[in-house]
């Protein structure tokens, strides 16, 4: 099962430059789990040490923030098309308060 | 007597330190940023990948609708990002404004910073008649100043 990973710069260094990879799996787990065999170190930066989505990073299937698909439990199927962005997002608070706001 | 030769002068890409800015985008973040004042504004400008032209100012929401914080909608960030893509662009500059604070990044807007090659413009409106207006590079953590050079019609807003 084939399904097409578009990877943004700043995690072109797990990926040996390229921008679309390929990986398989029929959840997002799943996915991530192939991607970081093949690639590794990517799943440490796509989820937190307890499990959960990192909050510095946006992930869409198609045209959906993962986000609204059941996180990482997104059911995948083959010809889909997962992009990978880095959050934008800062301020002036202080990251400890922003943090405790966003559950980094 | 030897004669220089003079390289391309009409291009300002590429200059180590240095964010060029048209002076009519720069007006339209200021414009942006007082708009949303308040709440902190943010945003990108595109350019053509590798020129390092910021050539097409795109104003963001903050989904954060916040003082102290901000966050594009992922759902734009995606439709603005495709749309980069499709035009062979990329974002030159990102900016967010500070509301009361100095146009310096925050902690939060270094451990954020995920796009290496995009200059982080910062704008701080807690003067109400004078704009502080910075230029960072952030990468890996390091945050580093750059100038900002601020030119008079080189493309139109």
């Amino acid at each position: 099962m084939a399904i097409e990973v578009r990877v943004p710069t700043i995690l072109r260094s797990y990926t040996g430059g390229a921008k679309i990879v390929e990986g398989a799996g029929d959840t997002l787990t799943a996915l991530i789990d192939d991607l970081d065999a093949k690639h590794g170190g990517l799943k440490g930066r796509l989820i937190t040490p307890e499990g959960n989505l990192h909050r510095f990073v946006n992930i869409y299937v198609n045209d959906e923030d993962v986000r609204f698909l059941g996180a990482l439990d997104a059911k995948l199927n083959d010809g889909d098309s997962i992009t990978i962005l880095p959050a934008v997002a800062g301020g002036a608070l202080g990251f400890a308060a922003a943090a405790a706001l966003l559950g980094v | 007597m030897g004669t220089a030769t003079v390289g391309v002068v009409n291009s300002h890409g590429n200059v180590n330190g240095v964010l060029t800015i048209d002076s009519a985008i720069v007006q339209a973040i200021v414009a942006h940023a007082r708009r949303d004042h308040p709440d902190e504004a943010c945003g990108v400008v595109a350019g053509p990948i590798g020129s390092d032209v910021p050539a097409r100012h795109i104003p963001m929401d903050n989904a954060a609708r916040s003082m102290t914080f901000y966050e594009f909608d992922s759902m734009e960030h995606l439709r603005v990002w495709r749309e980069m893509d499709d035009r062979d662009e990329e974002p030159v500059v990102i900016y967010h404004s500070h509301t009361a604070t100095e146009a310096f990044p925050s902690r939060t807007d270094i451990s954020f910073a995920g796009e290496p090659n995009a200059h982080y413009l910062l704008v701080s409106t807690r003067e109400p008649d004078s704009e502080e207006i910075r230029s960072f590079r952030i990468v890996d953590g390091v945050v580093t100043e750059e100038e900002v050079n601020i030119v008079d019609a080189t493309v139109k807003a």
